[in-house]
């Protein structure tokens, strides 16, 4: 950071990181009385007395002015790792490890050991003066808690999903089923309002409290901050607009994510999993949503927020936002690709005096060959699909419904597909007429 | 006789409360019918139904979250001026001067977190299969209902008319202009074109009905305070209405059946 010392920031976050690791360590120490005494478990619990006390410890240190931190190469070493690829495709291949490994991360000891890494990790990134900058700003605390909630609730759901999947390799009914007796609203469900209520009325408060809500200086039309972000729920559409032009990101594709949602119940023609939590009954579309909420909002969310700096820029999450950072962008048409590398020839070109309808076939006759992928990806590849993977499904859905779906999951495929193209070719638009403002 | 006795033997009591104290079954029973607010509610519920590790509370959080926004909204009304003049300074005010200015802190932290309570209500929603027959409908409507919610936060982002609000605002409604045939930089603007006469310019496109300007200005702060205190809330009220009905007409909670 300019202007304020590595120590400045380092003594004045150690107050902080000593509070939070004092919360490690009785989060720990709860949970070791709980395993010693209602689960009878001797060692779980004295590991994690252990922690507790380590972690005591370190509170100690945080307090007196020298919580730990990362060495700077390990520091050095993750920002140079960040980037799109590496960003995108390692949260795609953690997901897809989440997914095959689910009975395993579920068990609450590793769920618990994970959640306490996690912890570390945030708090011993929180010495750096550039993550803390980041990660403190009050208008990104939410999205700190999002990703913690969303954890949460990520194992909380596989961990029933779970335990229900292997219920019905026995025969039995879903644990759901076991509760279906009926109790009274008043007193079970109304109390049980009211103290929710209670609760996060307690909790909005101590946030409001503890956390003043941003005012920057007024606004002014004429001085850009750099960078200039939408509200962070947004991000993931911002996000888009490094791969496709404004009416794709902006306008056609958060439409379709919204049609797409809506469609769901109709497209889904699964009977099973209705009301209780279950994978292995219904792989497929717990997969695409996985996919498209996961991957394709929340971790775009993250990188908008954490990740891109001054000018769009993809910054380390220890790295300074240095507005002059240049990164060079070459990116190439397919148009370009084709009439000057491979045909060697310069782009058709139309000429200002002809006719429109002559200067549109030259527009078309330049941009073939990305037309015509397109038109296939579009209108060929759904009745491919019917033919030989998707059989099954096309069978049981009809024409209409099939060719729906088929096209929702394809436009939800152009994205990450555009993002590799971009990555491997440099690709910028497979269609390039900007003359009608029509990037593709 | 004690006076909780005398308070609830008086006349006033029991004129507004129709009922004895739901102390018995039968009177725990009647309680739900008779109270309007109760009644939303039905007598009972599947255990399974009220079990938080299966809902989550989520969607209870989300409606208690837009109802703090709603009381905080209107009481920030009293001291919110939607003007260039005084929007800025009518928050520095609540920031510096007003008493109860912890109220902004509230209602922006609330909206946050009903953005984010939204989210999981429908990750909950979707993980146990609840959008499958009969409930299609109400899922339809709960994705209204989430674009509603980030609609209400992404208005509510302009009126601090700090630097934060209008660039992001900027930021997020430049997307319009870019709108297929309906914005002047979107694709097939040309099409509406009467001899010759571009309909669709900066001055008349999708954008310029969003902003009420070619640019973040007053009008778009007027049009985005309108939108955030009346028109979307309303939207939402009467939606959530059906919403809350309609849990109850497709037979209360999903379960296994
Ligand atoms: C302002 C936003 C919303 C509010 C206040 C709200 C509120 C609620 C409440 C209180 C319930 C009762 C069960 C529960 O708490 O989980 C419910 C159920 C339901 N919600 Fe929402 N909801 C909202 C948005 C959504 C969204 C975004 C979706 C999906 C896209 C959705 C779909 C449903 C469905 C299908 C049910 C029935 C679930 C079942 O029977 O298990 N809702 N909602």
């Amino acid at each position: 950071m300019h202007g304020v010392s590595e120590a400045e920031v380092v003594s004045g976050i150690a107050p902080f990181l000593g509070g939070y690791y004092l919360f490690l360590a009785s989060m720990n120490a709860v949970m070791a009385f709980y395993l010693w005494h209602y689960k009878h478990r001797t060692n779980d619990a004295l590991v994690w007395t252990a922690f507790s006390l380590f972690m005591v410890i370190v509170s100690a240190a945080a307090m007196g002015g020298s919580p730990p931190g990362l060495p700077e190469s390990v520091r050095n070493l993750v920002n140079w790792l960040t980037g799109p690829v590496i960003y995108s495709v390692g949260t795609t291949v953690l997901l897809v490890i989440a997914y095959v490994l689910r009975r395993w991360w579920v068990k609450p000891m590793v769920a618990w050991t994970l959640l306490n890494i996690s912890l570390v990790a945030m708090g011993v990134s929180m010495v750096d003066a550039n993550f803390a900058a980041i990660v403190t700003k009050p208008d990104n605390v939410p999205i700190v808690g999002l990703v913690f909630l969303l954890g949460f609730f990520t194992w909380l759901a596989t961990a029933k999903a779970v335990e229900n999947d292997n219920r019905a390799k026995e025969g039995l009914p879903p644990t759901e089923k076991l509760d279906d007796e009926k109790v009274l609203v008043w007193p079970d469900l109304v109390y049980t309002e009211l103290i929710c209520m209670v609760a996060l009325t307690a909790l909005l408060l101590v946030w409001a409290i503890a956390l003043q809500a941003p005012l920057e200086e007024p606004a002014s039309s004429v001085k850009t901050p750099n960078p200039s972000k939408a509200p962070w729920y947004f991000l993931g559409l911002q996000e888009m607009l490094v791969y496709y032009d404004p009416w794709m990101a902006g306008v056609v594709l958060p439409s379709l994510v919204l049609v797409g949602l809506a469609a769901i119940p109709f497209l889904d023609f699964n009977k099973l999993g209705n009301g209780y939590y279950t994978i292995e009954q219904r792989k497929f579309s717990y997969l695409v949503f996985q996919f498209g909420f996961l991957e394709l909002w929340i971790t775009l969310i993250i990188l908008g927020t954490f990740f891109r700096g001054p000018n769009w820029n993809i910054f380390g999450p220890f790295e300074f936002w240095d507005p002059h950072k240049v990164l060079a962008l070459n990116n190439v048409d397919l148009s370009q690709y084709f009439w000057i590398g491979f045909m060697g020839e310069a782009l058709p070109k139309p000429s200002p005096d002809a006719t429109t309808l002559s200067q549109i076939l030259t527009i078309l006759l330049r941009e073939w060959l990305g037309i015509v992928l397109v038109v296939l990806y579009f209108v060929a590849l759904p009745p491919l699909m019917a033919a030989t993977i998707f059989r099954g499904f096309f069978v049981k859905m009809g024409f209409l419904r099939f060719m729906l779906m088929a096209n929702l999951l394809l436009f939800m495929a152009a994205l990450p597909l555009k993002m590799v193209l971009r990555w491997t070719l440099n690709l910028k638009y497979i269609i390039a007429i900007p003359e009608f403002f029509l990037n593709f | 006789m004690s006076i909780g006795e005398m308070i609830r033997e008086s006349q006033v009591w029991k004129s507004i409360f129709r009922h004895p104290m739901p102390q018995d079954r039968r009177n725990r029973i009647v309680v739900m019918l008779t109270n309007f607010f109760l009644h939303l509610h039905p007598v009972s519920i599947k255990k399974q139904g009220i079990a938080l590790s299966y809902t989550w509370c989520m969607g209870g959080v989300t409606f208690f979250l837009f109802l703090v926004e709603t009381v905080t909204g209107v009481l920030l009304m009293f001291y919110y001026r939607p003007t260039l003049e005084w929007a800025y300074n009518d928050i520095l005010a609540l920031r510096d001067v007003t008493s109860l200015g912890i109220l902004r802190e509230l209602h922006r932290w609330g909206a946050h977190a009903m953005v984010i309570t939204v989210w999981l209500h429908m990750y909950r929603v979707f993980l146990t299969g609840s959008y499958k027959p009969p409930r299609e409908f109400n899922w339809v409507i709960g994705v209204i209902l989430l674009l509603l919610t980030l609609l209400l936060s992404f208005t509510g982002y302009l009126l601090p008319w700090d630097q934060l609000a209008i660039w992001a605002i900027t930021v997020g409604s430049n997307m319009a202009r870019a709108t297929p045939i309906l914005g002047h930089e979107g694709p097939g603007q040309q099409l509406l074109n009467i001899q010759g006469i571009d309909m669709i310019t900066n001055a008349s496109d999708a954008r310029f009905a969003l902003l009420g300007a070619r640019f973040v200005g007053e009008e778009t702060l007027n049009r985005f305070y309108i939108l955030h205190c009346i028109a979307i809330p309303l939207g939402v009220a009467l939606l959530l209405a059906i919403h809350f009905w309609r849990v109850r007409k497709d037979g209360g909670i999903s379960g296994p059946l």
